[in-house]
């Protein structure tokens, strides 16, 4: 009897269960435990003293492009933050350039015209199957480093200037009185906020529509350009200009700046031009047919009807690429363009040899902004969730 | 009535090239506005292109010197093919690579053409004993003279993070897709968190933290070759993805599909290997070749840590002194190979989802 006992309890479901995560939780804390010993034991060997005081501490080293006030005498935490700006500033840059490619790409792959659909499609097959890596590279040591000498730049318009010192565009200076002009510049934004709330509304309750898009954008520029000139135009634009060897004034976007921003938004592109097709076929043809025969306009059509559902498909998707752009400018340390990994996970970690601080801090902030958009995307697709009957 | 019953044939511009042209080129303004352009550009990037790679290309040489004209000049690659194919490896030793080439290239070959007996067996072959030979080929042992990973290089050493990238992490991908859908909350928290950490991290941070931070979890005298650590970044890095690639197959498989197999009284581990994981991992096939490109491409990261790959030693031949400003070929050379293989894989892939579709 008792062994019939015992045998019910060992093949017990639960009692099986929870056998199996015990185990599983031991060994897994028995290997953080022996990895956590081992390291505190090498760091004693090694002089290694754990903790963030490090970053406190004066750098010593220099960083050849900074957003921020950063000298040698900076903390490694300043270090840190030059590294994080200058990440999120070709992320930025990057993703602005990789949408706009990605989505014209994308609508000339459908377009019924069969040269530019074969066109979109020739792009997009080569470029992604092609490693990012290899593309910097080439973009880096073949192209802008082959570019001419600053006295044969290549000029566009007389006020930007390519060489292989990097990308000269002209410096927008903000004088006095430039600041009314901003404070201005966010009010009329808030008023045409409020004009869509309450066209909207409007709308809802008495089926009346209001032109907000155009009203608000006449509001918008009106009043910018009304307030550029009774203030006198305190913004002007410092162009670049030859002295010497170099440019100078202006704007100077390091060559490795612009390497970087090319090969990472054309190969981005590549694959947002797919979710952008794979989104606009989602919405099935009878949606369409549906709107036109309810006598909606051919633009009504896109706007109201197609793109609202397109967008929906394509969000989600979109973000994450937008996600795997700012991971995948972590290529930076390559070709020493001074991000986040360089600097920080590059030079400070050799100079001070805290591997665990750095690389931890260094994930964290990837983790942080994968978190973060998974976060934001779950609030969209609750907030986009098609109300099912 | 006669003139009625005559058959009237289409005009000659609505039907054959003319009539598909004006079709699809010319059918309205815009687009014949956009088709001219696109001409436009095929014909100021085509043309040059044509002519730098073959037209007024040197093949022939040995030396820079050889190459006078305007066009490429593919005597730089042929001189370095030896390093780019096999990197640094011994000359005498070369053989057991080129054994491994053989047996790849015989392998895929087979598994490509159609309606071929025992492929199930060639695919085990592929995936569980031809790694085994190639640990003893590549690094030495019974009777092999010990080759040093540190002149591993060039495609060979791509193909061998690539493969254990690959082979490595489908099994630890399954696993922790099983371990994430689990019932068990314990098993469940650790696998996700597991994924998550290292999907939401960049591959170069993961190869940091191998070559920075493996040797001092390890105890002391214990040190890991290079390419080792590497390779177990590499490892985790795509099983993560490859989780959440088999985790969405197995999320597609029905309900059903479950029940009908405890209610046959199979066990957890059974059901799974039985019914759950043949029909869910089929349905993904395609998506994880997909990451197998994705692997394939990040190798080329590993010259960041210090290992010379394809990509690595194209970049080190180019500041050969004897052959500086040849960087553009270069490129392109390991760009045309990468492409081949990347479209390759994808071309195979959707071939097999049209093979597969067994029309649910």
């Amino acid at each position: 009897m008792s062994f019939s006992k015992f045998s019910k309890f060992i093949f017990n479901r639960n009692v099986q269960g929870t056998f199996y995560q015990a185990i599983t939780l031991i060994l897994v804390i028995l290997a953080i435990f022996y990895i956590v010993q081992n390291t505190a034991e090498n760091m004693v060997a090694r002089g290694l003293a754990s903790g963030f005081h490090f970053l406190g501490v004066e750098s010593q080293f220099d960083i050849g492009m900074t957003l921020i006030d950063y000298s040698p005498t900076s903390s490694y935490f300043d270090a840190f933050i030059v590294g994080l700006l200058n990440t999120l500033l070709v992320a930025g840059i990057g993703i602005f350039f990789a949408t706009i490619i990605g989505f014209t790409v994308g609508i000339m792959r459908l377009s019924s015209n069969w040269l530019i659909a074969k066109i979109a499609e020739a792009y997009i097959e080569i470029i992604r199957n092609i490693p990012l890596l290899l593309q910097i590279f080439f973009w880096y040591f073949a192209v802008l480093r082959a570019l001419p000498k600053p006295k044969e730049s290549l000029e566009f318009m007389d006020s930007v200037f390519l060489n292989n010192r990097g990308l000269f565009i002209p410096d927008p200076i903000f004088n006095e009185g430039s600041t009314i002009i901003f404070y201005l510049f966010w009010l009329t934004i808030a008023i045409s906020i409020f004009i869509f709330i309450w066209a909207k509304r409007r709308q809802n309750r008495t089926g009346l529509t209001f032109p907000a898009f155009y009203v608000s954008a006449a509001i918008i520029i009106g009043v910018f350009i009304a307030a550029l000139t009774a203030t006198g135009f305190p913004i002007s634009f410092e162009i670049p200009e030859l002295k010497g060897f170099n440019y100078r004034g202006g704007m100077k976007l390091i060559p490795e700046l612009v390497a970087l921003t090319f090969a990472l938004s054309m190969y981005t592109a590549s694959f947002i031009a797919e979710v952008v097709r794979a989104g606009i076929l989602a919405v099935s043809k009878g949606q369409t047919e549906a709107a036109r025969s309810v006598g909606l306009k051919e633009g009504l059509v896109l706007r109201l009807i197609i793109i609202p559902q397109a967008l929906r498909v394509i969000v989600p998707p979109l973000t994450n690429q937008f996600l795997n752009l700012t991971k995948n400018s972590s290529l930076a340390a390559a070709i020493a363009y001074p991000d986040l990994v360089l600097v920080f996970a590059g030079t400070a970690l050799m100079q001070t040899g805290q591997a665990i601080e750095i690389i931890g801090m260094v994930m964290g902030v990837y983790l942080f902004l994968s978190l973060f958009t998974s976060v934001l995307m779950n609030l969209f697709n609750r907030m986009m969730k098609v109300g099912e009957r | 009535m006669s003139d009625v019953s005559k058959k009237i044939e289409p005009p000659v511009i609505e039907i054959g090239i003319l009539g598909w042209i004006r079709k699809n080129l010319f059918s309205t303004w815009y687009n014949t506005v956009l088709s001219l352009l696109g001409l436009y550009f095929l014909y100021i990037i085509i043309p040059p292109l044509l002519s730098w790679i073959f037209f007024d290309a040197t093949f022939s040489g040995s030396t820079r010197e050889d190459c006078t004209s305007s066009g490429a000049c593919w005597v730089f690659i042929k001189q370095n093919m030896k390093l780019i194919i096999y990197g640094l490896y011994p000359s005498d030793e070369l053989w057991r690579i080129n054994i491994a080439y053989f047996l790849l290239t015989v392998s895929i070959i087979y598994l490509l053409i159609p309606n071929l007996k025992y492929k199930g067996g060639v695919g085990i072959f592929l995936l569980v004993i031809f790694p085994i030979i190639c640990v003893f080929l590549f690094s030495g042992g019974l009777g092999l003279e010990n080759v040093e990973t540190r002149l591993w290089g060039g495609l060979f050493l791509t193909l061998v993070i690539a493969g254990v990238g690959i082979v490595l992490s489908l099994p630890i991908g399954i696993l922790l897709a099983l371990g994430r859908r689990s019932k068990l909350p314990v098993v469940s928290l650790l696998s996700t968190i597991f994924i998550e950490i290292w999907r939401g991290v960049p591959l170069i941070t993961v190869l940091f933290m191998a070559s920075n931070m493996f040797p001092l979890f390890m105890p002391e005298g214990v040190n890991f070759d290079k390419l080792i650590r590497a390779l177990i970044g590499v490892m985790f890095f795509s099983a993560a993805y490859l989780a959440e690639v088999v985790r969405g197959g197995l999320q597609a498989m029905p309900k059903g599909q479950y029940e009908a197999s405890q209610a046959a009284g199979l066990t957890y581990w059974r059901m799974m290997a039985l019914v759950i994981l043949p029909q869910s991992l089929k349905m993904v096939i395609p998506a994880i070749i997909g990451s197998f490109i994705a692997v394939f491409k990040d190798t080329t990261l590993v010259l960041i840590i210090g290992l010379f790959d394809f990509l690595g030693i194209i970049q080190f031949v180019g500041t050969n002194p004897d052959w500086l400003g040849f960087s553009h070929e270069g490129y392109v050379f390991a760009a045309a190979i990468f492409w081949v293989f990347c479209f390759g894989m994808s071309r195979y892939s959707q071939r097999l989802e049209k093979k597969l579709d067994t029309g649910q």
